[in-house]
């Protein structure tokens, strides 16, 4: 078998702050196969984004890598040499795509130039000063144009006009800009891309567009492998092929999506299902729904044993004082003490 | 049919309550080169006692608008809205808020961060000239927060910092019903909650819709959640209103080309979109230049 693209094993960080430490992923271990699609779900406030910051090597300030080892295509990300990160990994290899990103385009300049920007940062060795003396005018000229080309024809191939880089990101609607993010982050054709709600902020149908865009990316062989955060799991039930749940910082269960859809085994992925308000066509009446009782647990001294049980229906003695660990089940894995022997 | 159905059992005509007729709102820009954008576009609909009526669309299609004409805080352009079967402007202020109420999208920008929650709750007996006594307010807050499943002493006296959002909608929800309002809009009353607590939301609000007969107009995005909790449904686009029905029939089988294809766009739990079929589309067009 392959080399897993991605490979986090008992992945360890905190926020740091006057409030205190907050154990915001706390013993991860999720590996992301080459060519597949992994969803990562969960409640506000269980992990999901810190997962992804911490992976893709740049957390903000505020979040500290504590311990624990990624590994994407076999290079261990907080080891190596940060130049090395920096040139070879990133962009190269994987690429992140932050929550709300698209609007980190700079608003007075034009697509074009933001995209040139990039280019510059990532291709280069050497500080921008010394770049730009070393080579001629006519030689600098042609590279720009080289460089808009390509990022003209990466763009063409996410549906998108090449024209949208002579535009100010104003003039855009939400789901041109959350394209032309997704397409400046994959112009090195990375085998990873690591998205973080992309289309939380979109409406049914700019939703629907992004995400036949990745799944077109993905079809044309550009990005190999995606871990897509979020939210709604019905957005993930349409293009991902695993899934995983996170609960208060930990990985409760790793299961094929349909799995995960149909019969899910931990108490909170099932909860959490039935919780969903979904359209279907075919409904008639009413009601039906339940929500989970409670609230998510403070993770600066989250509770003992598994982290689920004060919401759980069916918690044991054994559940308030020892956690579960992920076990087998199925096609999957699974944290929760019912599944034990 | 349900509703229908229900108010024909019981024997009584169900009443409007809200009507909305030839609405229009045209918002302009500038002085010397007006520019013109109507918002809402000849909206006619009605709401009865009792019921929930939805309002979808994406964004840009002037469902706030409506409400913000129905709340009075802009006057139309055209048209007019009937609460009661009299014109809303003729309406004293304090009246017209005691019967109508709001609740917004976003629990904790609803509160001011350096009161007690209690205050968002006190505040509303100043819609009353006379008010109440103290007492009479406290025991008013306590029965009202219990009749929505929410314990008093866990909340009242605390900082909207120390609540999760799900509890401070839900507290929301509370100023409605304590002053016996007859019809709520909620604007996109659950869109910033999470799916597990969203449940929670809709759910009460159909209780209150089955308990107290208050009648609620629901505007959001989500057409999951329109499915879920709407007897009626009103789809707008660009303005206008391009199908409107009972919830039953226009979720089942839309009629309006714009409505398929925004339903085709949902996703749903246990149907999985093709996309051999849907390959790349043509190319998004650029805006023109102005």
């Amino acid at each position: 078998m392959a080399e897993p693209l991605l490979k986090i094993e008992d992945l360890k960080g905190n926020y740091r702050g006057i409030f205190g430490i907050v154990r915001a992923v706390d013993g991860v271990t999720l590996t992301v196969e080459s060519g597949e699609t992994m969803g990562l779900a969960g409640e506000s406030g269980c992990g999901k984004s810190t997962l992804a910051q911490l992976s893709s090597g740049s957390p903000s300030p505020l979040l500290h890598y504590e311990s624990g080892k990624i590994l994407v295509d076999g290079i261990d990300i907080y080891k190596t040499d940060p130049e090395v990160f920096r040139t070879e990994v990133k962009c190269k290899r994987m690429s992140y795509v932050p929550q709300a990103s698209m609007d980190s385009l700079n608003p007075v300049k034009r697509i074009r130039d933001f995209v040139l920007d990039v280019v510059n940062e990532r291709t280069s060795k050497k500080p921008l000063i010394l770049r730009i003396r070393d080579l001629s005018r006519a030689r600098r000229k042609s590279l720009k144009k080289e460089n808009l080309k390509m990022a003209g024809d990466h763009f063409e191939k996410l549906g998108l006009d090449r024209c949208v880089l002579d535009r100010y990101p104003h003039e855009l609607s939400g789901g041109m800009k959350q394209r032309v993010v997704i397409g400046i982050s994959t112009l090195w054709n990375p085998k990873l891309l690591i998205i973080d709600e992309p289309t939380s902020a979109l409406d049914v149908t700019t939703q629907k567009r992004v995400i036949e865009s990745l799944v077109n990316l993905k079809r044309a062989g550009i990005i190999k492998s995606m871990l897509f955060i979020s939210h709604d799991i019905t957005v993930l039930g349409q293009l991902c092929d695993r899934c995983a749940v996170m609960y208060g910082g930990k990985i409760v269960e790793v299961n094929r999506m349909d799995d995960i859809l149909n019969k899910p085994e931990h108490p909170y992925t099932r909860m959490l299902i039935s919780s969903v308000v979904s359209y279907d066509p075919t409904r008639m009446g009413k009601g039906g729904l339940k929500s989970i009782p409670g609230s998510p647990p403070d993770l600066r001294n989250p509770p003992e044993g598994c982290r689920f049980y004060p919401r759980c229906e069916m918690c044991s003695d054994r559940c308030k004082s020892e956690d579960p660990p992920l076990k087998p089940v199925g096609n999957g894995v699974v944290a929760c003490w019912r599944h034990d022997g | 049919m349900a509703w229908s159905l229900a108010g024909a059992m019981m024997g009584e005509e169900m009443e409007k309550i809200l009507q909305c007729e030839g609405l229009t709102k045209t918002f302009t820009s500038g002085l010397i080169r007006t520019k013109c954008c109507e918002a809402v576009k000849n909206v006619t609909f009605d709401v009865e006692k009792g019921e929930i009526v939805a309002l979808v669309g994406e964004s840009g299609s002037g469902k706030t608008t409506v409400a913000r004409l129905i709340l009075r805080l802009i006057e139309p352009t055209s048209g007019q809205v009937l609460f009661n079967g009299k014109d809303v402007s003729s309406y004293d202020r304090r009246e017209y808020y005691r019967r109508v109420q709001a609740i917004v999208q976003d629990p904790y920008s609803a509160y001011n961060p350096f009161y007690k929650v209690d205050r968002v709750l006190e505040e509303i007996f100043g819609l009353y000239k006379d008010g109440f006594s103290p007492e009479k307010r406290k025991e008013i807050i306590v029965s009202t927060l219990k009749r929505i499943g929410i314990n008093p002493e866990e909340i009242l006296g605390r900082f909207p910092h120390q609540l999760s959002g799900g509890q401070l909608q839900r507290f929301l929800i509370a100023r409605p019903l304590m002053i016996n309002s007859e019809i709520v809009v909620a604007d996109e009353a659950t869109s910033m909650l999470d799916a597990s607590t969203r449940a929670g939301i809709l759910n009460l609000l159909l209780s209150l819709k089955d308990n107290e007969k208050i009648s609620i107009l629901f505007i959001t995005h989500d057409i999951a959640q329109a499915q879920y909790i709407s007897d009626k449904v009103l789809v707008m686009q660009m303005g206008e209103v391009v199908e409107q029905g009972l919830a039953s029939e226009v979720f089942r089988h839309p009629a309006h080309p714009y409505t398929k294809e925004l339903f085709s766009s949902v996703p749903q739990l246990r149907e999985k979109w093709d996309f051999e079929k849907t390959t790349q589309g043509p190319a998004d067009k650029c805006p023109e230049n102005p």
